[in-house]
């Protein structure tokens, strides 16, 4: 019973990490059309800096957050000047360049942390709530999941309540009739990447006290964050959140009663099942031609 | 009639037979496994032909590889009959996995691939019992032949030429087959061909099949000279190497895919004093290309001959 609860808080916990990684997937695909394999890799940054700033250097926890945040939409909004724009209209040729950054800042880790084990960060806010004589989560759990959940809802705001919001789903729905109404399509891309990588720094950020840091750690992100958007439907932010706390919870369980192997085998049957039966996803729309 | 084609390609060939004995040991083990490389590219070509992507590729190579293994370690059977098994069995798991695979396209197959891929990869890992789980299998006997020892590299590397050679030359007769015509119809003109009566279902699953059937082989050439099989060598780590390979050098023609394995590969070895930022070389590599020449290395070429007839056509004083 006790197992039980606690995986459900975990799950919730889970399920916020996962929602931040595969929303800024969305938002760079459903903007550019481009797949960014680099980003689990941008949330390997953002945990990486947190592991520099903070536990080597000291500075609070908090400043290095806002940081790593900093860091890491400026990578994003790099990526999308030099390497994106000139690819517009090619996805293959977006992926390949993302796939080249991947490389890059994969050695970059390597270079600034050493070769060695996988890095720690003692988490800045110590302590355990404990509910019930039963339950126990760590503080830096609950923080982690207040934080993500105030992005998810600000990111919410902002596209469907505010203009340039507004002008980044027209981008997406129809990037011609868009460009026409004068929606400014660089301008917007920018917009998009850089809000996918400043979540994408935020999440790198909020696990950095929770996990291992280590420069492949992109991959399970990656990974995740696909299974997360294609069952949510490739473009479908309320999907993509709905799509990972699900899965959050199948992982979660599945890993503590049976095996992380078979939990993530499970999660990629899953989005192949739904790939065949419906490809929109569980919250995409058919779109009539 | 033997045309210059012809006399270039036999030249080559022997060139590849004498070259590895005036290289150190590990210079041939390089040619080993850029010969494999070859055929892994080459294969994917064909799939490539039909306009689709897939990133399952390397992990038909593992199907190849552990059938391989599994049955020249296991059941004592030989290398001679284990090969051509990797290739049927690859083959096999291929056309299974044309039903759910083939119902998408595009993105979601490249995609869709990659998952079912992926999920292949865990069940090698998950199953310690006949697969070794993260290990793997070790031991893998070489192949045995006349007595020759197939642990030496030079050895090795003959029959990975021949093999590939004979493969290449299939693959290349199918390209230019009616079937490789049809293929490239499926990928250019998809409702034309299917209006005149072409399934392009079955050629998208056939050139599926027969791309898996020789990566299948190339997996089990490369797990009898290493030894040994595991599931991380066929990651998507590995898997984008292959299309990197193929990207950069062009996949327009048939020998654009050899020159990017060729090319990046020894540029790779180069670098081998760099060990650590070798990944790094090899992305800015990629998005150089990527940018620079969107057509691979094979578009170098008629580049620089237009290049030459110009300057001859109005020579400089």
């Amino acid at each position: 019973m006790e197992l039980f609860l606690q995986s459900i808080i975990n799950s919730f916990i889970q399920g916020g990490f996962f929602a931040l990684w595969a929303v800024g997937l969305v938002l760079v695909f459903g903007v550019m059309g481009v797949v960014n394999f680099a980003h689990g890799e941008l949330v390997m940054v953002g945990a990486y800096t947190i592991w520099v700033l903070h536990a080597q250097y000291g500075t609070p926890y908090l400043w290095s957050l806002c940081l790593a945040i900093l860091l890491v939409m400026m990578i994003g909004l790099a990526m999308e000047r030099f390497l994106f724009r000139p690819k517009q209209g090619d996805p293959l040729g977006g992926l390949i360049n993302s796939i080249g950054v991947l490389f890059i800042l994969q050695v970059v880790a390597h270079v600034v942390g050493g070769t060695g084990p996988a890095k720690q960060v003692a988490p800045p806010y110590a302590g355990t709530m404990i509910i019930g004589e039963l339950l126990r989560i760590p503080y830096q759990r609950l923080f982690a999941l207040a934080i993500s959940a105030v992005a998810l809802l600000l990111l919410w705001y902002f596209l469907t309540r505010t203009k340039l919001g507004w002008s980044l789903r027209a981008v997406a729905v129809d990037r011609e009739a868009a460009a026409l109404q004068g929606i400014n399509i660089n301008r917007t891309s920018a917009i998009a990447i850089g809000v996918s990588g400043a979540l994408a720094g935020l999440a790198g950020g909020l696990m950095a006290p929770m996990t291992n840091i280590y420069p492949t750690m992109g991959h399970n992100v990656l990974i995740t964050a696909f299974i997360v958007t294609i069952v949510g439907g490739m473009g479908s932010l309320s999907g993509a959140v709905i799509a990972a706390v699900l899965y959050a919870f199948l992982h979660t369980f599945v890993t503590v009663y049976v095996s992380g192997t078979i939990a993530t085998m499970c999660g990629l049957l899953i989005m192949v099942v739904v790939l065949i039966i419906r490809p929109t996803g569980i919250m995409g729309k058919r779109v009539s031609e | 009639m033997i045309s210059p084609r012809i006399i270039s390609i036999v030249v080559l060939l022997v060139g590849l037979v004498i070259l590895p004995h005036f290289l150190k040991f590990h210079h041939q083990d390089f040619l080993i496994f850029l010969g494999i490389n070859i055929l892994v590219v080459v294969s994917y070509r064909l799939m490539t032909l039909t306009g689709e992507w897939s990133l399952i590729h390397i992990v038909m190579m593992g199907v190849g590889a552990y059938t391989s293994a599994l049955l020249s370690k296991s059941l004592g059977v030989s290398f001679w009959i284990s090969m051509p098994m990797a290739g049927i069995s690859a083959g096999f798991v291929a056309a299974l996995l044309c039903f759910p695979l083939f119902r998408m396209t595009q993105f979601y197959f490249l995609i869709g691939s990659f998952a079912v891929g992926e999920a292949i990869r865990l069940a090698w890992i998950y199953f310690v019992k006949p697969f070794g789980g993260s290990s793997g299998i070790n031991n893998v006997p070489p192949p045995e032949f006349w007595g020759l020892d197939f642990m030496e590299p030079i050895i090795y590397f003959y029959l990975v030429l021949t093999i590939v050679t004979i493969c290449l030359f299939i693959l290349y007769r199918i390209e230019n087959s009616r079937i490789g015509l049809t293929l490239h119809a499926v990928h250019w003109q998809a409702p034309l061909a299917e209006s005149v009566g072409v399934d392009t279902w079955r050629y998208r699953s056939l050139a599926f099949i027969i791309a898996s059937l020789f990566v299948g082989i190339a997996g089990a050439l490369k797990v009898h000279y290493l030894g040994i099989v595991t599931p991380h060598q066929f990651g998507v780590g590995t898997m984008v190497f292959v299309l990197i390979w193929v990207i950069l050098g062009g996949y327009n023609t048939f020998w654009g895919p050899i020159l990017g394995a060729v090319v990046l590969s020894v540029l790779d070895e180069s670098f081998r004093t760099f060990e650590a930022l070798r990944p790094a070389i090899y992305g800015a590599l990629l998005i150089a290309g990527i940018m620079f020449l969107p057509k691979g290395f094979e578009s170098i070429a008629p580049k620089v001959r237009a290049w030459w007839r110009s300057s001859r056509a109005s020579p400089s004083p």
